[in-house]
């Protein structure tokens, strides 16, 4: 072919041709050791290589570079640990691209080692001096808290025996017993010596504790626990939780021991505690002091520690890239087998031809800079095995490609439907989504995105956000047709317009007011574009609009299906198979065109002519008896014999379809084994290689002859039932186009022009509000995805059925580029 | 129900499901173990596992690593993966994957006694506890000094507060107790969890009954082979055996009278499915019994993935995975200890 002629030529920047995958090769690289690693990182850079895993039966471990890898992932880890503690301080890396400064790997290594130390070192010294400031905050609100308790028992207590005491004065004559009980709440002696443990422990555990405590001690405790209105920084896990201070009061020494146990269960710090009034406010003081020298030690060592990690983040995003070319250089290096000699190392990977003299100088420039003695050696070897695809795309066409691929990845060299869905995928959407009003709000929305295409393509955005992002030249080419088709349909917002001109119907007289009741007449020329806007709102709109869409969606799906048979022409003849082409091809045309395209035919005739033939009948009983004559329904003198022979057409092309060419194919492969019987003894003393992956694949081409025939059987009745179904599918661009525009004119007229009735303010916003809700809604978010996967489908199966083979697997070259875009 | 579960399982059941299902095919394949061991290092190990899914759990650790820290963060990842599942189940299925962790509580309450008893520190003993069968007030089993007292104090606000029922006793904790006492447990915790498979019916009762079965039995040989030589009594012996299982009742009486190994090896061989466990292993070894049961194990525990619509799976995944945790465990302590020829001693291959 021509395209391909060129190509071969190319230098750097071929023509870009979207309709054949670019020309693969595999290459064998011979590189010497001392210059692989930078031979490798050239190539990186380039991104034209898709290197072959060499080494396949190896486990990670036992390739050669897994030390390295080692070491990648250590530093990976370190730089984690780094952005770990920025997010913590809340120093984020600075973005700002700083002069790019040659970095060593191995000084990298060392100094990201030393850092981590210091680090380390920094945050375990901080971590100690937090944990004793935290211990004497908490040890702070003890004091408080159970002073609290202290004082107010204390109150109580004095409170009670003053007012014995007052009843003693006042009532002097009383007896014994009140008597005895002043005695024993005053006489010292006599008091029973309780001890107490003071703490704080966590508020969603001091439930448990309680009773735990109750249950250990048989009841004979007494608890009194004060919350903290503030959490409180724990000093073991550094987290801060709600607490409440706690003192228990006991007798005996066992009960001291459980309820010490208890408490280290529980994780309840103890802190000691004196009733002594004087000691207590001591103890504050003391700890007040402390608390603020460690204060200041704590924040001269933050202040060290953000140090070290601002003077990180400058160089942060640097290293990252640095560790992660260098991992991904690795990975790449254990994918080369060794040389027997151990001086080099051997790569084979699929590169596009064009781009053999870029990689050709990326050796040399690497050989010269690493100083190397030799030089690497590139050849290109033969091989059967598939070689990948790989489609040259702009932003521009990435869109539509990727609708492609999601089906299936072409085969290499195989005819791209890509090509084609740029136009007809937005075409067809369009024809289901045709209103200039809504198209016009869609081209809005998606300019906004390609306006500010820079900035959104460097942020990160949510998961839909993302989608519609990439799928902003498909939305854009979707709304201009839907423009278009909207402008033919004359709808806006379901709203007719007299865009090019007045229509050509009026009323009989002048005074007649309700078009729908009264007759019209054509007084003007036929309206120039599109649908007559006096259609809208007419008794016969429906009918008209129905038949009109119902044989363009006809039209339409018959025109695409025929590309797609013709597509397959190309594909046959551009991988020389003539078999596809005369049987496969000329029956597939012949039968698709014999029905439908009579169909199609008819329709224009009758377009043209203005008959009033009934196209349904005029099909079936094609069909049902041919032979009849047509009587009214006849369009075109010849008609009948016409019919005749296209349904003899018709009936031939099924078996020719279906039995010449497994026959051919077991004649051609016969043919073919006994020719390569000769050819393998003559090629044993040609190259080596070559020899061993041809009997590699011999083995594959057994010869089924009942599997090729049930497989063409398949075939057959799926091309000849699918003729039918396909093209019964296409009418699905009428309905999807229907429902659109009844729902929009359903929320015009019901909604809007509703509200505009009650003449009231208040009605009408709301109906506003609703309108312009259902119509983002429902009409340009719901029906743009309904539209959207209709087109979807069309093209993957009725159009691409009938050429795609789809079983291709991508180009995907090691390439430093592509490697940040995964990682973000 | 049975029959119709399948109509309504997905209600509440089928998200879990797949999500478990999921999870097992993370499971490390025989190829995976090929490669484990023939590492050298434990950073090997840990450079393999980064390929599987222990990945993220393994990342962040600086680089000389022990084997306590891969056998840690793997049972994080189990432990991880549990507590999803928890907080997505809706019951009955809730209740099942709590009953799943109560062998693990009791394990652990036997750890903390018996540490107690020898003066370990607690925060030692919580350490080594299995992270499944922590409970809120764990720490404070070492203040009781008896089994009424344990019981009392703690194991009240417990699941496992039922199966206590049988072993409240004044006496003073001692090893033999103590063992006793985890037999004792075990056994009314597998009865419970039978009796509570059963109540929810349809496969779930027959793939559970079959394993809980297996483990009881299991159980069964083990109690025997270990108190063989033990003054405990042969009622008492009868008293530690499940109430159900394929031993039980007529095998349990030959158990009983077992005096030594050879004897339970008569007595198993007239089951047919613990024949072949019995006929790998040699007159008179008792090492290998283990590993032939765990393997036995492993091939009941793959066949319950192969019904849907039951509870067994999320069963199934947690033992299988905790049998992945301890072959990493041995593959890592054979690689640093630098004894990879017993490797294959003690591997319990998955797939």
């Amino acid at each position: 072919m021509a395209g391909h002629d060129r190509r071969r030529g190319g230098g750097c920047c071929p023509a870009m041709d979207l309709m054949r995958s670019e020309e693969m090769q595999l290459v064998q690289l011979i590189i010497p050791m001392e210059s692989a690693h930078r031979t490798v990182s050239y190539l990186g850079d380039l991104g034209f290589l898709q290197f072959k895993d060499l080494n396949s039966d190896k486990s990670p471990f036992q390739r050669s570079f897994a030390t390295q890898i080692k070491r990648c992932g250590e530093m990976a880890r370190k730089l984690r640990f780094f952005r770990e503690q920025m997010t913590k301080a809340g120093i984020s890396p600075s973005a700002m691209p700083l002069p790019r400064t040659h970095v060593n790997f191995d000084d990298l290594e060392i100094k990201l080692g030393e850092i981590e130390a210091e680090l380390v070192e920094v945050n375990t010294n901080n971590e100690k001096l937090q944990r004793t400031y935290n211990e004497l905050l908490e040890y702070n609100l003890v004091l408080q808290k159970a002073g609290e308790f202290f004082y107010s028992a204390q109150s109580n207590a004095t409170a009670q025996q003053r007012e014995i005491e007052a009843r003693q004065v006042g009532d002097g004559s009383l007896n014994s017993p009140l008597l005895m009980e002043q005695e024993m709440s005053t006489d010292p002696s006599k008091q029973v010596k309780l001890g107490f443990v003071s703490g704080l422990v966590q508020k969603e555990k001091s439930m448990a504790f309680e009773r735990i405590l109750f249950r250990a001690t048989r009841g004979n405790v007494y608890l009194r626990q004060a919350e903290i209105d503030y959490p409180v920084t724990d000093p073991v896990s550094g987290e801060k939780v709600a607490k409440k201070v706690f003192v228990v009061f006991f007798s005996g020494e066992k009960a001291k021991m459980k309820i010490l146990k208890i408490c280290e269960a529980f994780g309840a710090n103890r802190y000691p505690f004196t009733d002594d009034f004087g000691k207590q406010m001591q103890t504050i003081e003391e700890v007040a002091g402390r608390l603020k020298e460690l204060k200041t030690t704590i924040d001269v060592g933050l202040f060290h520690r953000d140090k070290i990690l601002k003077s990180i983040s400058h160089q942060f995003e640097q290293w990252n890239n640095l560790v992660r070319r260098e991992k991904s250089i690795y990975h790449t290096l254990n994918m080369l087998s060794l040389d027997v000699t151990k001086k080099c190392l051997v790569a084979e990977g699929w590169s596009p031809v064009f781009a053999t003299g870029q990689i050709q100088e990326a050796l040399k420039r690497a050989a010269t800079d690493s100083n190397s003695q030799v030089g690497s050696i590139f050849q290109v070897l033969h091989t059967r095995e598939h070689p990948p695809t790989f489609f040259r795309t702009n932003k521009f066409t990435t869109a539509f490609q990727e609708i492609v691929d999601a089906y299936g990845v072409a085969k290499y060299q195989e005819a791209n439907p890509g090509v084609y869905t740029i136009v007809t995928f937005p075409f067809l959407f369009a024809v289901m989504f045709g209103d200039w009003g809504h198209g016009l709000c869609l081209l809005a929305a998606t300019l906004l995105l390609i306006i500010r295409e820079k900035k959104l393509s460097s942020q990160k955005l949510g998961d839909i956000m993302e989608m519609t992002f990439g799928g902003r030249y498909v939305i854009m080419m979707m709304s201009v047709f839907s423009i278009y088709t909207g402008l033919i349909y004359n709808e806006f917002f379901s709203v007719p317009f007299e865009l090019f001109g007045s229509s050509a119907y009026a009323c009989r007289d002048a005074s007649c007011r309700d078009a729908t009741t009264e007759g019209l007449v054509k007084i003007r020329r036929t309206y120039p574009f599109g649908v007559d806007p006096k259609w809208h709102g007419t008794r016969s709109e429906l009918p008209f609009l129905n038949s009109l869409k119902m044989k363009m969606s006809i039209l339409l799906g018959v025109t695409q299906m025929n590309l797609g048979i013709f597509l397959s022409y190309f594909n046959a003849k551009f991988f020389e198979n003539n078999i596809n082409i005369w049987y496969q091809f000329a029956p597939q045309l012949i039968f698709l065109n014999s029905l439908f395209g009579y169909l199609s035919l008819l329709i224009i005739v009758k377009w043209c002519t203005g008959s009033k033939a009934d196209l349904y009948h005029v099909m079936i009983y094609m069909f049902l008896s041919p032979t009849d004559d047509l009587g009214e329904n006849q369009l075109f003198p010849g008609q009948k014999t016409l019919q005749l022979v296209l349904l003899a057409l018709a009936l031939i092309s099924v078996p020719w379809m279906l039995f010449p060419k497994p026959f051919l194919l077991k004649k051609q492969h016969q043919e073919r084994h006994q020719g390569q019987a000769y050819a393998m003894l003559q090629s044993t003393d040609d190259d080596l290689l070559q020899v061993e992956q041809d009997h590699g694949s011999h083995e594959h081409e057994e010869f089924e002859f009942s599997e090729v025939f049930v497989h063409q059987l398949i075939h057959t009745i799926e091309f000849v039932l699918g003729a039918v179904s396909n093209t019964a599918s296409y009418l699905r661009l009428w309905a999807l186009s229907l429902a659109h525009s009844e729902l929009s004119s359903v929320f015009y007229e019901k909604v809007l022009l509703l509200a505009w009735g009650f003449n009231n303010i208040a009605i009408l916003i709301v109906g506003i509000i609703v309108f312009v809700f259902a119509t983002i809604g429902v009409l340009l978010v719901m029906e743009t995805l309904s539209a959207f996967l209709h087109a979807l489908r069309l093209h993957w199966v009725e159009f691409q059925s009938k050429f795609y083979e789809g079983d291709g697997y991508k180009f995907s070259p090691f390439s430093f580029t592509l490697l940040s875009q995964e990682e973000d | 129900m049975y029959g119709f579960e399948a109509m309504t399982f997905n209600i509440h059941g089928g998200y879990l499901e797949a999500i478990v299902r999921g999870h097992r095919s993370g499971l490390l394949s025989a190829a995976d173990y090929n490669n484990l061991c023939q590492c050298e290092t434990l950073d090997d190990i840990k450079m393999h596992l980064s390929a599987t899914e222990y990945g993220p759990y393994l990342q962040n650790e600086p680089s000389p690593l022990h084997t306590t820290t891969i056998v840690e963060k793997c049972t994080q990842k189990l432990v991880d993966e549990y507590k999803h599942m928890l907080c997505q189940a809706t019951e009955p299925l809730s209740t099942f994957l709590e009953y799943i962790t109560y062998g693990h509580m009791i394990d652990n309450v036997v750890l903390i006694v018996t540490g107690t008893l020898h003066e370990r520190d607690v925060q030692e003993l919580l350490e080594k506890c299995h992270p499944l069968g922590m409970f809120d007030s764990i720490a404070t089993l070492a203040v009781a000094q008896n089994m009424r007292e344990l019981y009392r104090l703690v194991l009240v606000d417990t699941p496992l507060a039922p199966y206590f029922s049988e072993c409240i006793t004044s006496e003073d904790l001692d090893d033999i107790n103590i063992e006793i006492m985890r037999n004792t447990l075990y056994k009314a915790y597998l009865e419970d969890f039978y009796k509570f498979c059963q109540k929810i019916g349809g496969a779930t009762a027959e793939i559970m009954s079959d394993l809980l079965a297996f483990e009881a039995d299991r159980r069964a040989v083990n109690i025997t082979i270990n108190s063989i030589g033990t003054e405990l009594t042969r009622d008492d012996r009868r008293k530690l055996y499940s109430s159900f299982g394929l031993l039980y009742p007529y095998g349990h009486e030959e158990l009983v009278v077992c005096e030594d190994i050879d004897q339970v090896r008569g007595v198993m061989e007239k089951y047919p499915p613990y024949q072949a466990i019995f006929a790998k292993i040699s007159y008179g070894e008792s090492q290998m019994l283990d590993k032939a049961f765990y393997e036995e194990e492993v091939k009941r525990l793959c066949l319950a993935f192969e019904q849907q619509f039951h509870y067994a799976v999320f069963f199934a995944y947690m033992r299988l995975r905790e049998q992945e945790i301890r072959n990493l465990m041995w593959i890592s302590e054979c690689v640093a200890q630098n004894q990879k020829s017993r490797v294959h001693d003690s591997v319990v291959f998955i797939f």
